[in-house]
């Protein structure tokens, strides 16, 4: 039976990037339907009711939600080829909690970022280097956060990539100078074609940041 | 070789009392270490220095921490009595649902303590415990305990001691009757009843915290 896959997509979302970027990694073929956040669609609050969020993956009909439980549905659904995680137990409780820290600390920090002004500003700034800082201690010298190969952490963090002319800009530094093992893993990353295609250009980011400030009255 | 499990917890906490529960479901013998969040051990420091949180269970001397992962690696470390389901839609859904209580659910329970406009914020709560009753059916695992089961015991034995501690009204047999007769039949069972604080010992610890928690700069 030919599966039918639908994700529920938004072009800037460092969420939706990540499906995007496991369904490339297990050459899954799907149809991707755009949603406006701003006037969301009838698909998206049927399949999401609860959240109303994208990324939505719809599956033979049936959606799965939350960016890090559909990479691993993808992965045990499409466990043939390309795993996302080890198979060792207490290497894949490691991986778990590397993107579970992932998603906790990183978002809502570099929202701030390009959101705010003044004192609230700095202080996101502070804690958001932090957190990157953790992050490079814990890549160390492996290639990925899942080692030598590419994994659950890595799909989970690389997407943020695609945002730091964002933060660099409104934050006032350079990622490279701050965190070169990062930058060099991401380089690393944008090499696999999986990621390369599933990232929007950073300028164009940026683009859609000031137009989303002026809406916010920040401009 | 000898299993060693030591499990780094706190009397008071759910994330804590939901892996000794998972333990005890799987018959794994474990060292218990109460720890004392005000004054920590260097022990929890080495063990989740990124966090310095409990639930840490530390495994042949290697520690693992965060509820929810904790859970998902005892599962797939111990095999017999499984936790998640087999059916990789059903573990998402399950994995969803654990997330929505520890998340949204978790912060509308903190706008009904915060007391800004509580009528409206305990109706929004109630709206979210209903999406969460209609997964249930004997038990969230279906005709046994499982680790949504697990998870929920917060809303169980946490949350519904909220309602009592702000003097909202509670968690009725007739708004939720579903859960409410899911919450009788934990009650009934040794094994989670071994795995819960009593309640006239958690009640003044929640007032207590609840009034911190009012008191603190917003």
């Amino acid at each position: 039976m030919a599966d039918e896959v639908v994700l529920l997509d938004f072009w800037p979302s460092m969420f939706a990037m990540r499906v995007r970027v496991a369904l490339a990694e297990k050459e899954i073929e799907y149809e991707s339907k755009e949603d406006d956040l701003w006037n969301k669609s009838d698909l998206l609050l049927k399949m999401n009711p609860i959240h109303k969020k994208i990324p939505v993956l719809i599956h033979n009909g049936k959606p799965v939600c939350e960016s890090l439980i559909i990479i691993q549905y993808i992965d045990e659904v499409w466990n043939d080829r390309s795993p996302f995680l080890p198979s060792d137990p207490y290497h894949r409780a490691h991986a778990r909690f590397w993107a579970d820290f992932v998603d906790k600390k990183v978002y809502s920090v570099a929202r701030k970022l390009w959101a705010t002004k003044g004192e609230e500003q700095e202080a996101a700034k502070k804690d958001f280097l932090e957190i990157y800082k953790t992050l490079e201690g814990e890549l160390g010298e492996k290639p990925y956060f899942g080692g030598e190969t590419f994994g659950l952490v890595d799909i989970a963090l690389v997407t943020f990539y695609s945002w730091f002319y964002v933060y660099e800009t409104f934050g006032k530094f350079s990622m490279e100078t701050e965190c070169p093992k990062i930058i060099a893993w991401a380089k690393r990353c944008m090499k696999k074609e999986s990621v390369a295609k599933s990232l929007p250009d950073q300028k164009k980011i940026y683009e859609s940041v000031l137009d989303l400030r002026k809406i916010f009255g920040l401009e | 070789m000898v299993e060693e499990v030591k499990l780094l917890g706190m009397w008071a906490s759910p994330f804590s009392r939901r892996i000794e529960l998972a333990l005890k479901l799987k018959g794994i013998q474990y060292e218990y270490i109460e720890e004392d969040l005000k004054n920590k051990s260097p022990l929890l420091l080495k063990y989740n220095p990124v966090h310095r949180k409990v639930p840490v269970l530390v495994h042949n001397g290697k520690p693992v921490a965060e509820s929810l992962v904790i859970l998902e690696y005892i599962d797939e470390t111990w095999k017999d009595n499984p936790l998640l389901p087999q059916d990789p839609g059903d573990r998402a859904s399950a994995r969803f649902w654990a997330r929505f209580i520890d998340e949204k659910l978790s912060a509308a329970v903190r706008k009904v303590i915060m007391g800004e406009e509580r009528e409206k914020a305990l109706e929004e709560y109630f709206q979210l415990l209903k999406m969460l009753e209609n997964e249930l059916k004997d038990f969230f695992g279906g005709e046994s305990l499982g680790y949504l089961d697990i998870a929920a015991m917060t809303v169980a034995f946490w949350f519904v001691n909220v309602q009592e501690v702000v003097g909202v009204e509670p968690l009725t047999e007739e708004k939720f009757p579903i859960l409410d007769k899911w919450i009788c039949k934990l009650q009934d069972m040794d094994v989670v009843n071994e795995c819960r604080p009593p309640k006239e010992k958690l009640l003044p610890h929640m007032r207590a915290h609840v009034e911190a928690s009012q008191s603190a700069p917003k």
